[in-house]
């Protein structure tokens, strides 16, 4: 392995996850921190630079938001937090606080490294700067030329599709909740119109996908947001 | 004179907890001990000190802390072998007084203490200017207390006591003091005894003896005092056999509580009328209001007489009274407004003590009243004279018409002879002014009738007995004719003017009453908190400012109607009834009795009209109908009324939807509590097998069989959690406009795994419109068809799922190509942890579909299944889906 160590902080106050997690994650590609309380988290995240944050919802002592808030008052590292599906309503808001992605528990280690391979690939670019063209299948997207191609043959999309597809273009791999796509094509005064997103998401997928009913690259995360899946 | 018709529930929660409150008091309370005498020397002290003794034998610890013995040996002898309270010494204008010592009785804390001569008032410079006072504080400390009192000194008696024995007693002691005594004793001895013990040297030191036989205890003082004592006691048996009653609820009937008016008139005769009413009222427990009128009159009254009327007033509240002050020209009639207004059943009126000559010039208010009291009995209480009072109720209608004519009759001929005394220094035109001065008087005081007839007859006495000739109605001088002319215009101007402003007068009162009625209800009702309070004050109020019957509907649960309130049982609700309510309280409209809608009702129906709607409806019957600005009155209360029951509804809302909420939030965590700890260690084994896996070697086998139970058990955690959500009846869908496409391809993609090796053709109209539906639920809907599909499919065989859109609806097919549905199984396949007989290895907890069947009715639809052509089964799902959805713009 040629990659540098990666530095990953998990904060969960689950002994039994902390330690899978410490047999899971190749100790020649990553290097774990643990912490068990939110506090303890901050204090590591401050001390020891992590690249990626793992964060459990469910803390004994600050509630898993509020630790995501607090990280991106002074940090940008990459945040994946940890929850289980009756959580929804707490991931959307760490997310909107700042978290980058999620896990539904229980995930399996193959899910988890892809998480954490788009998460520090996503932490290592510049913010604001647009990433290079982008092509997943026979798809290619390139975001300076505003220019979408599905197997050779240009695609026309309406300004406010490419607006959406570019959103998802810059986070690829991570999911984009409702409120941030919104804000981003739309603007805030559209953040609680969800309907929007799901008629231009449709039209998107009736150009990309070969069968729009089942998308292989513009996913739904069900309550969340959407991906735009990379691998 | 009580009405007796009236059947009340025995006590209301209040009174209850009054009692008990009261019974509470009394725990931490001394208990107070009267003994009561009809006069001196009928041995009170005495029979203490006995009792004292008796006490003391029972071992409580007794304390003597006043007694007066006045030089009795034998109650002297008494006060041996109990402990005596040395007394305080005070000085007061170089005189060395004792009194009673609270601070050392406070500081002794005996558990009985004996205080002589409660009516007794305290030297200057003690803490409490009367002795009753240190009393209550003893008893406020916890201690018992033992005293005594003449009947003599009774606020309430005090005048009574004057005129029966020509002595006017000083020391008086407010009846409450009696009222809260847990115990009196009447110390009773015939008269005769008491003289021949008064004789004996018993009572008085000897050289006193023959002036006291000769006053006060003279036989017939004392066998009024007597009487008095033992009337008052049996008054207090009579008061603890209620309160008894109403602890041990004893059923039977109750009097509606007597009202007695006190009219205080202002003379010296106010205070004697207060104190006569008192005790009428404290024997009948009425509650008693007093008023005073200030009538224009007022002005003429010396700052003596008003200083009287105020004395009686502070002296009614004292006694307990509700005092009342009110305005107006017409005294009787405001006393009769009153009176009808708090539906009093007495009025208590002094004897008039004015000269015989002024009530014929100015009407006698008595003789007022008695005319017009209608149902109203009238009490009067003498004036100066002597003895007994003497007691006159009568009850004797006269029509009004001739009052009126006569005054005009007099008040012309008043003024003709005042014109034809002072005719030598009169010009004629100042005999004009004269008279009509007179048709002014008439006119502010009577009606329109009058005013015409004092204004003719004022020409025509002008015109015989001034104008020459005279004795004559002829004229000599035709410009007279043009005076007669003008002298009626004005006359009849001046009427009408005077009538007028008399009018706005009314009109002037009616309204401050309105708006008194109203700042009361409105005052009343700020401080309810549930809607039968709200009921309970709209009744009486509105009964008692319009004399009617009231009942309070409230609308229920449903739009049914409930009676909340009736002021009287008598009020029935009869189907045609109910009915004239209904249309009420459907329409809004006022109807019943006296409108064009259903006049044949008994009552009159108002709509209460919150910012919600309609509430409810109240029903008045009223005899006779209410005029126009009582209707008018009570559409202003209904608004009221209307506006504090939804005040409390608001609240006991709030309160339910605050519950709801905490029992919702208390749920949740509960859920995710348990979510928490089934799923930490599935992630463990989950996490850790896909590792093992992820290495491959040999044990790739068994742990990929570990990741995909765990996968299963996480469906089975995840479905039981659903369930229970759902079956908590608290889940609201969260409805939002969705894409069907999108959620189906979610539900595909969560389903990805359980369906490989199977096709999925899915079928959706093209440009199909967004759906109002809770998403989330949705999908766990369609995961779940998914994965029964795939359960009982075989793989290689195609899933179909079919969306169409039905008028106003949305429809979900999804189709296997498995064994299909076994006959009779069709709905119970839809049941919770149902397993088919022709079950497979591969079974589900049973949960899934009815998961599905829980979603489709949260959403008011409905899943079945029915068997395919060709083999296989097809489950339906369909919600109604009627709204349009909104408008998306597209660029």
């Amino acid at each position: 392995m040629t990659e540098p160590l990666h530095r990953v902080l998990v904060i969960d106050d689950e002994l039994a996850i902390r330690r899978f997690l410490r047999h899971s994650l190749n100790p020649e590609q990553f290097e774990l921190l643990e912490a068990e309380t939110g506090e303890e988290g901050l204090r590591l995240i401050a001390t020891k630079e992590p690249a990626v944050v793992l964060l459990d919802l469910g803390l004994a002592d600050i509630d898993g938001v509020e630790v995501a808030r607090q990280i991106r008052e002074w940090s940008q590292v990459p945040i994946i937090v940890l929850s289980a599906r009756e959580q929804d309503h707490d991931k959307v808001a760490a997310l909107d606080a700042g978290a980058d992605d999620y896990l539904t528990k229980p995930f399996s280690v193959v899910e988890l490294q892809a998480r954490i391979r788009v998460a520090l690939r996503h932490g290592s670019l510049a913010t604001g700067a647009l990433p290079p063209a982008f092509i997943a299948g026979d798809l290619e997207i390139d975001l300076l030329a505003r220019l979408v191609r599905k197997g050779g043959v240009e695609v026309h999309l309406t300004p406010n599709e490419f607006k959406l597809l570019a959103a998802l273009v810059k986070n690829a791999g991570r999911v984009v909740t409702h409120k941030q796509l919104l804000t981003e094509v739309w603007g805030p005064d559209f953040a609680e119109e969800a309907h929007y997103l799901r008629v231009y998401m449709g039209q998107l997928r009736h150009k990309l996908e070969d069968e729009p009913a089942q998308p292989r690259l513009l996913t739904t995360e069900s309550g969340v947001g959407y991906r735009l899946r990379t691998e | 004179m009580a009405l007796w018709g009236d059947v009340r529930p025995r006590s209301t929660p209040e009174e209850l907890l009054d009692l008990v409150n009261a019974e509470e008091a009394k725990k931490s309370r001394g208990r107070l001990k009267v003994f009561l005498g009809a006069s001196a020397g009928v041995g009170k002290t005495y029979a203490m000190l006995v009792e004292a003794h008796e006490q003391k034998v029972r071992s409580i610890d007794v304390l003597v802390g006043y007694a007066e013995c006045h030089g009795r040996q034998d109650t002297d002898s008494l006060l041996n072998g109990l402990e005596i309270l040395p007394r305080k010494e005070l000085n007061h204008r170089s005189l060395k007084l004792t009194e009673f010592d609270l601070d050392g009785a406070l500081k002794r804390r005996p558990q009985l203490i004996l205080v002589d001569e409660l009516a007794h008032t305290n030297v200057s410079g003690s803490r409490h200017p009367k002795r009753y006072q240190d009393v209550e504080e003893l008893l406020q400390a916890g201690i018992d207390v033992y005293t005594t009192v003449n009947i003599q000194h009774l606020e309430s008696l005090n005048d009574v006591v004057a005129q029966i024995t020509g002595v006017v007693v000083r020391e008086t002691i407010p009846d409450f003091v009696l009222e809260i005594a847990d115990e009196i004793e009447v110390i009773d001895i015939p008269p005769g005894e008491l003289r021949q013990r008064l004789r004996e040297g018993k009572v008085y030191v000897p050289d006193r003896i023959e002036k006291a036989l000769d006053g006060f205890f003279r036989e017939g003082n004392l066998i009024a005092l007597r009487e008095l004592a033992l009337r008052r006691a049996a008054d207090r048996v009579d008061a603890q056999m209620q309160t008894y009653r109403s602890k041990q609820s004893v059923l039977g009937v109750w009097p509606t509580k007597e009202r007695i008016v006190v009219c205080i008139a202002p003379n010296r005769l106010g205070l004697r009328v207060v104190r006569a009413a008192a005790r009428i009222g404290t024997a009948s427990h009425a509650e008693l209001i007093a008023i005073t009128v200030e009538s224009d009159r007022q002005s003429n009254r010396s700052p003596e007489e008003l200083h009287q009327s105020q004395e009686a007033l502070r002296l009614a509240e004292r006694l307990g009274m509700h005092t009342v002050t009110t305005g107006g020209h017409d005294i009787v009639g405001e006393i009769l407004r009153i009176a009808h207004e708090r539906n009093a059943t007495l009025i208590v009126v002094g004897k008039p003590i004015k000269p015989r000559w002024r009530e014929l010039m100015q009407g006698s208010v008595v003789d007022d009243l008695v005319r017009r009291s209608g149902a109203i009995d009238v009490h009067v209480i003498t004036g100066d004279e002597p003895g007994t009072q003497r007691v006159r109720r009568v009850n004797r209608p006269v029509p009004l018409e001739w009052r009126g004519s006569i005054a005009t009759l007099v008040a012309t001929g008043i003024a003709t002879g005042l014109c034809f005394a002072l005719r030598p220094h009169l010009v004629p035109a100042n005999i004009i002014m004269v008279f009509l001065g007179g048709v002014a008087l008439i006119a502010s005081r009577y009606g329109p009738r009058e005013a015409v007839l004092a204004s003719l007859l004022s020409v025509a006495a002008f015109d015989f007995f001034f104008v020459p000739p005279f004795l004559t109605f002829s004229v000599e001088d035709s410009q007279y004719l043009l005076t007669f002319a003008i002298m009626l215009l004005v006359a009849l101007l001046i009427s009408g003017l005077a009538i007028r402003l008399r009018q706005q007068a009314m009109l002037w009162q009616t309204r401050e009453e309105r708006s008194a009625a109203l700042y009361r209800l409105s005052r009343d009702l700020a401080k309810t908190r549930t809607t039968r309070e709200v009921a309970e004050i709209a009744s009486r109020e509105i009964g008692e400012q319009l004399h009617a019957d009231v009942s309070v509907l409230l609308k229920g649960e449903g739009s049914d109607l409930g009676v909340v309130v009736k002021s009287r049982s008598n009020f029935e609700f009869r189907p045609n009834e109910q009915g004239a309510a209904n249309w009420v309280v459907t329409k809004g409209e006022v109807a019943g009795a006296g409108t064009d809608t259903l006049p044949n009702s008994e009552a009159l129906y108002v709509p209460l009209v919150a910012a919600r709607g309609i509430i409810g409806v109240l029903g008045i019957k009223a005899d006779p109908m209410l005029d126009p600005q009582q209707e008018s009155l009570l559409l202003t209360f209904a608004n009221g009324i209307a506006l504090a029951f939804e005040r409390t509804l608001l609240a006991k809302e709030s309160q339910v939807a605050r519950l709801a909420a905490e029992a919702e939030k208390l749920r949740n965590v509960l859920l995710n509590s348990v979510s928490h700890d089934l799923r930490t260690p599935l992630t463990v084994i989950h996490g850790a097998a896909s590792s093992i896996a992820e290495k491959g070697g040999s044990t790739k086998e068994m742990a990929d069989t570990i990741v995909t139970q765990a996968e299963r058990m996480n469906r089975h955690v995840q479905n039981l959690l659903d369930m229970t959500r759902l079956e908590a009846d608290a889940v609201e869908p969260k409805m939002e406009w969705n894409s069907v496409e999108e959620l189906l391809g979610s539900a595909l993609q969560d389903t990805d795994h359980a369906l490989r090796g199977r096709s999925v053709k899915t079928f959706i109209p093209a440009d199909m419109a967004l759906v109002k539906l809770d998403g989330i639920l949705m999908t766990k809907a369609l995961v779940n068809l998914l994965e029964n599909a795939a359960r009982h499919t075989p793989e290689g065989t195609e899933v179909e799922v079919h969306v169409s859109v039905p008028p106003g609806k949305l429809l979900i097919r999804v189709a296997d190509r498995g064994p299909g549905i076994a006959a009779g199984e069709e709905e119970r396949i839809f049941d919770k942890f149902y397993q088919p007989e022709a079950g497979k290895a591969d079974r589900g907890f049973g949960l899934g579909l009815a998961i599905c069947k829980a979603v489709a009715e949260a959403h008011r639809g409905k899943v079945w299944a029915e068997n395919r052509e060709g083999g296989g089964a097809i489950f339906f799902l369909e919600i109604s889906a009627s709204e349009r959805a909104p408008e998306v713009p597209i660029d």
